[in-house]
């Protein structure tokens, strides 16, 4: 039955295991960094002397700004390889990506507006970084769209990969245009990323922070890949043989 | 002649699949010049799947197509301009006359004179109804304006998805005569069908493709 | 008979088949020739996308004010949020019809680039639908009380902007043609990638309604619709191919 898998390394089975076998080698290290990396970056980093507090959500709005971008571009890759080497697991990879970084780009914008409220006194400012993470939610709202939108997975595959291309070639152009719009009606713009002196008690649990949410994503998409995998090949004869053992 | 004669389309071991559907389970066949390979078998057995996979549309997961000795897919165009497909439905504006619908499509493909066009448009029988807007043709008159599409092509292989639908027993002998001219010029011809060809026993060759 | 085998004695192989194949720019011009007699014949589908601006253009006054001193500020925004909708709502038709009676099949197996003659579609889409839009911006601008001294910069943005707005339809409507019913999700897809055209185009009419030079602005816009035209037509003929598969 295994006609449509023809790398070894890419046969479903193989995926299927290797996946589940590598998962929590991300899961543990993810979970032990985000706690240490909480700790650090809400009880033992100073407080701000302009923001207060406040700046302390960064721990969690960075890294996720972080994976919105890296998911796409993920997505967007292994949609080229897909097309390309027509290699199904690489459009598996973008299917089962494509939720989590719609989900980190969600909790970026729910985090950013959080710290505008303290920080602008509103939950929303046209915020240039702000706004491109709304566009970009649009982007992988369009793309799950789009997937959905087909009933033949191979043609929902092989289309939203071309999406995704499209995409992560425009993401450039619509971010700066953007950067470039802010800059005329010279908008507000107190996120502190851009500060170049952190002293290393900030600066340490934010890294920490991001390594944590980088293996995190990692884990949850070896286990989404899994369930993608399944679907999949739901018809194959090793599935079957895999849920009765 | 001689160069046609050395021409041959190879079906190896061909699977495809349409979603979780195994359609074609390597098929296999061989057509040469002066060939014409009728396509048979029950609804959903496969015959569209496997001339749309010939024509280079579907891509197989396993096996190949090869003409002339090469597989299609190492040059998709060249291919492409040495065949001519039509599909179920003719594709032809109801907008545009016959004529305009002839010039638009063929001509995207090749240059050819005036009286080229007029003799296709003879052969089919369609002078007289020719520059009336496709969409006042009757089904079968429509059918016909894709036969003279295809005369017009001026391509060795033919591939041919039920050519005779919508036709009077006339407008079938007339496709039948026209793949066996074809086939006497060197041609090539490969046909999906429900009703056998009306073509002459000679280079007639058989698939019947079963269902799954 | 005869003419039969007239035809016959032009089978490749006779080697004639190469100086017959028109040139890519004559077949550009069939295509071209042929989409504007198609439009032609049903032109209510000419007149639709025109009436539609001019109506979302209508609404800005009655929902605002009927003051052209404050109209003339939000001008540049409404007409390119109208001129961007407008030309949305003929993408769903750009490759339809072909896709639908089986002319799009025979164009992917013509041995032409396909990216070639999804081009010229594109061209005669833009001369349909965008050019008489930009011809009329500048009217709709009238009415929204900009001075005669700003037409020439809307007319000139306009013109750019719908340039790469069909293009950018031209990859959405290639996407979304295995897709029944795909107004909205074609929407979703194409309004985040038209999202620079919105800024800099809103942003050169801004300026010549000021009375400042705008020709930066008209640049950007220019090099968008360049930038456009070299990929959009890849990726459409990429995903044509892929929904004719």
């Amino acid at each position: 039955m295994a006609w449509t898998w023809f790398h070894r390394l890419a046969s479903p089975p193989h995926v299927y295991r290797t996946a589940g076998r590598l998962a929590p080698w991300f899961a543990w290290p993810a979970a032990i960094l985000i706690i240490a990396g909480l700790i650090g970056g809400l009880w033992l980093a100073p407080p701000d002397y302009q923001q207060g507090d406040a700046y302390r959500i960064m721990y969690v709005h960075a890294p996720s700004a972080w994976l919105s971008l890296m998911v796409y571009t993920l997505m967007a890759v292994a949609g080229g390889i897909g097309l390309i080497w027509r290699m199904k697991v690489a459009h598996a990879v973008a299917a089962a990506a494509a939720p989590i970084g719609a989900s980190f780009t969600f909790a970026t914008l729910v985090t950013g507006s959080l710290w505008g409220k303290p920080m602008w006194g509103t939950y929303w400012q046209w915020d240039p970084r702000l706004t491109s993470e709304l566009l970009l939610f649009f982007l992988y709202l369009g793309y799950m769209g789009l997937r959905a939108a087909f009933e033949d997975l191979q043609r929902a595959d092989r289309v939203s990969a071309v999406l995704a291309v499209v995409g992560v070639v425009n993401v450039p152009i619509i971010h700066y245009s953007v950067v470039w719009w802010n800059s005329l009606h010279q908008g507000p713009s107190v996120m502190y990323l851009g500060k170049p002196t952190m002293p290393p008690s900030m600066l340490v649990p934010l890294l920490i922070m991001f390594l944590g949410f980088t293996l995190f994503f990692a884990a949850v998409l070896l286990m989404r890949l899994r369930g993608e995998v399944l679907n999949r090949e739901r018809t194959a004869r090793w599935v079957t043989e895999e849920i009765s053992a | 002649m001689t160069g046609i004669s050395e021409a041959t389309l190879k079906g190896e071991s061909v699977h495809l699949w349409r979603g979780e559907r195994h359609v074609l389970r390597g098929v296999g066949f061989t057509v040469s010049s002066g060939e014409c390979l009728q396509l048979t078998g029950p609804n959903g057995a496969g015959k569209t799947s496997l001339l749309r996979t010939v024509c280079g549309m579907s891509y197989p997961e396993a096996g190949r197509i090869c003409w002339r000795g090469q597989d299609i897919r190492d040059d998709l165009p060249a291919f492409h301009t040495e065949m001519a497909y039509l599909g179920h439905e003719p594709p032809l504006k109801m907008e545009l006359t016959g004529r305009e619908n002839l010039h638009y499509w063929v001509g995207v493909r090749r240059r050819y004179a005036r009286a080229q066009l007029d003799g296709a448009l003879e052969r089919v029988g369609g002078q007289r109804w020719a520059d009336r807007p496709v969409r006042t043709l009757s089904a079968g008159q429509k059918r016909r304006v894709a036969l003279a599409g295809l005369l017009l092509m001026a391509v060795p292989l033919w591939l041919l998805d039920e050519p005779t639908t919508n036709l009077d027993v006339e407008g079938q002998r007339l496709v039948g005569t026209l793949i066996d001219e074809h086939l006497a010029a060197g041609g090539l011809a490969m046909a999906a069908v429900h009703h056998p060809l009306a073509v002459s026993e000679r280079g007639l060759r058989r698939l019947e493709l079963g269902v799954v | 008979m005869s003419d039969v085998n007239v035809l016959h004695a032009t089978l490749p192989g006779a080697g004639l088949e190469h100086s017959s194949a028109p040139s890519a720019l004559a077949v550009a011009r069939l295509m071209l020739e042929r989409d504007l007699r198609l439009a032609f014949r049903k032109s209510s589908q000419l007149v639709q996308p025109l009436a539609f601006f001019a109506m979302v253009t209508t609404l800005f006054p009655l929902a605002i004010t009927p003051e052209l001193s404050r109209l003339r500020h939000i001008a540049s925004g409404v007409l390119w949020a109208a001129a961007l909708l407008a030309s949305l709502l003929a993408l769903e038709f750009l490759f339809r019809d072909d896709a639908q009676d089986g002319t799009l099949e025979q164009y992917a197996l013509s041995g032409r680039a396909l990216t070639g003659l999804l081009s010229a579609k594109t061209a005669a889409h833009w001369l349909l639908t965008g050019l008489p839009l930009a011809l009329m911006a500048p009217l709709a601008g009238v009415a929204l009380g900009v001075p005669t001294g700003a037409l020439p910069g809307i007319l000139a943005s306009v013109t750019l902007g719908t340039v790469t707005m069909s293009l950018l339809g031209a990859v959405g409507a290639a996407l979304t043609l295995g897709v029944r019913r795909a107004g909205a999700l074609l929407s979703l897809l194409t309004l985040p990638l038209a999202i620079p055209v919105l800024i800099f185009g809103a942003h050169a009419t801004q300026l010549a309604i000021r009375g400042e030079p705008y020709g930066a602005s008209l640049t950007l816009l220019a090099a968008l619709a360049v930038f456009g035209m070299t990929l959009a037509p890849l990726a459409a003929a990429a995903a044509v191919r892929i929904n004719l598969e």
